[in-house]
């Protein structure tokens, strides 16, 4: 099994890459086009889980002061699109209702 | 907390994710898509939380709860018609945070286990340098095109001499700039890099016209995608190349669907100027058109068996939703059959005029696509047109040398009455005229869309 170890992170990264962009791909096409809209403030909204590397540069107590307070504006934009873009395609999606 | 188990919870976040955007096949299904998008985030969240070396939580609970509201405000108070606009504003902001997370990552490096400053790895400093291209020129170029949404600047695409040129010497030179940091990484190289990215991302959006908005909007989600996917790749982090991947397809994908709505190809959209030439004059015509009264069309649609509505962003903009909803209301009670024919370009953005109807409280599923309806238009007694134009235009069929020359349109020509809400005969954004218009089963209805339908409201 050793070789498995030795298996660079970068490789395994990009066949994590190249297969979600398949899986996007195929249910991207499924969307309704009626809902493309709430598509797109969604993947807005996701699309700020870069609030993860935001929040490892804002808090380690020590280190570089540069790279926190980068990290912590970060998080605050992040946190604008998170909130933000749940709360505008939770509004838009509820307006959708069939025929009574 | 193990990295095993991090990189388990990662996963779920990632498969989270995908549901999100798998819910929205439906709109039955698409609401608690979006609760599988908000847990997908708490746990990405929490699991980062979790993990060594956090340890300041005051600073990044301000940084949280303060974008928090700020972003919840905003998305409660926006008005559907701006929603282009807050789209594009959101993108700037995934750019400019992709760009703030990379400049961390080259001063702290031994938080995300990429080296230590002065000394990151290698390939670490390649994917640093795509995160914060691609993150700088989603950031500039987003906002420039909010500018253009908000009417802030100017809609009209800004062309000069020597402009594709100087955008082909700025992507070698950041490349070369990247080549540099790459093997040197000094800081400064950096920022000078980040810089030239920013300039481009303006120089990307300036030359596209207001008619090709749908097209930026939809490409510069597909970018921020890839700029979450690029630092994703930096930090070693799955869940945001998972994210990255999906969305920047997405993003591609509706990019896709705008151009072939306009029969536009993506590279002629990107070298912009679309809508400049002015020198295209409408061909003065002496046919005759026939002019309606609000009585007359509400005497019509009475009588018929099937109405089409077709709205366009004209429509939006006279804020007459409403009206239109009462009126079909009205004729439905009347026994006349409704429906909503949509054309993908109809509004601002993919989707927009969907979201413009369910606001206005219209069911979806009196809502059809263009491929759905079109070949139910020989069958259908009356179309009523209002606030579009270019989507209704038959001459992209018979014209091959027309500007929305192959665009797939509506075919109400077909229908046995057309109704056309209009202020006047001019053109639309194409700067065509449309021969519509003139036919013997046309009636123009002339004034403000939303004026105009609560005529035919009041005469029904």
């Amino acid at each position: 099994m050793e070789h498995v170890l030795e298996l660079n992170p970068l490789v395994i990264a990009v066949t994590i890459f190249v297969l979600a962009v398949f899986v996007g791909y195929y249910v991207v096409w499924s969307v309704t086009p009626a809902l493309h809209t709430p598509l797109m403030s969604v993947t807005n909204a996701i699309s700020s889980v870069i609030i993860v590397g935001a929040l490892l540069a804002a808090t380690p107590a020590e280190g570089s002061v540069v790279a926190k307070i980068l990290g912590g504006i970060a998080v605050g934009l992040a946190a604008v699109n998170i909130f933000g873009g749940f709360t505008v395609t939770q509004r838009m999606l509820v307006m959708f209702k069939k025929k009574k | 907390m193990t990295s095993n188990l991090a990189a388990i919870l990662y996963l779920i976040a990632g498969v989270c994710f995908i549901m999100a955007l798998r819910g929205l096949s439906s709109p039955t299904t698409a609401r608690s898509g979006n609760i599988f998008g908000i847990a997908g985030m708490v746990i990405a969240v929490g699991t980062t939380l979790g993990q060594p070396g956090v340890e300041d939580y005051l600073w990044i609970g301000v940084g949280i709860v303060v974008g928090g509201l700020i972003g919840t405000v905003i998305a409660l108070r926006i008005r559907m018609t701006a929603m282009p606009q807050l789209v594009a504003g959101f993108h700037s902001l995934v750019g400019l945070a992709a760009v703030l997370v990379a400049g961390a990552a080259l001063y702290a490096p031994e938080t995300f286990h990429i080296g230590t400053p002065g000394d990151i790895r290698l390939v670490s400093r390649i994917e640093m340098c795509f995160g914060v291209v691609i993150g700088a020129l989603t950031f500039t170029g987003s906002v420039v095109a909010f500018a253009k949404l908000q009417e802030l600047v100017t809609g009209a695409p800004l062309v000069f001499r020597g402009q594709h040129m100087l955008n082909l010497a700025l992507i070698i030179a950041i490349v070369a700039l990247g080549a540099v940091f790459s093997v040197e990484q000094q800081e400064s190289v950096f920022w000078a890099m980040t810089g030239l990215a920013l300039i481009f991302g303006v120089l990307l959006i300036v030359p596209i016209g207001g008619a090709d908005m749908p097209v930026v909007i939809s490409m510069l989600n597909s970018y921020s995608g890839w700029a979450a996917a690029g630092i994703g790749f930096t930090l070693e982090n799955t869940v945001l190349i998972i994210v990255g991947a999906l969305v920047g397809s997405a993003g591609a994908i509706l990019s896709y669907i705008m151009c072939r709505a306009m029969n536009r190809s993506f590279i002629s959209v990107i070298l912009g100027g679309f809508g400049t030439d002015s020198s295209r004059a409408v061909t003065a015509t002496d046919r005759t058109h026939k002019a309606g009264s609000a009585d007359d069309a509400a005497f019509i649609m009475r009588n018929a068996g099937t109405v089409v509505i077709v709205p366009g962003y004209g429509l939006a903009v006279a804020q007459a939703q409403h009206a239109i909803r009462e009126m079909a209301g009205m004729l439905q009670k009347e026994g006349v059959d409704v429906r909503y024919a949509i054309h993908p370009v109809a509004g601002r953005m993919p989707g927009h005029m969907n979201v413009l109807l369910a606001e206005a409280n219209v069911p979806y599923d009196e809502v059809f696509e263009l491929e759905d309806i079109n070949s139910d238009m020989p069958n259908t007694d009356v179309a009523l047109v209002i606030g579009a134009n270019d989507v209704v235009n038959p001459v992209a069929k018979t014209d091959p040398q027309s500007p929305i020359a192959g665009m797939p349109i509506l075919d109400v020509e077909l229908c046995k009455t057309v109704l056309f809400v209009k202020r006047s005969l001019a053109p639309g954004y194409a700067g065509i005229d449309n021969p519509v218009f003139y036919r013997d089963n046309t009636m123009m209805l002339f004034g403000d869309a939303k004026k105009m339908v609560e005529e035919i409201v009041k005469s029904l």
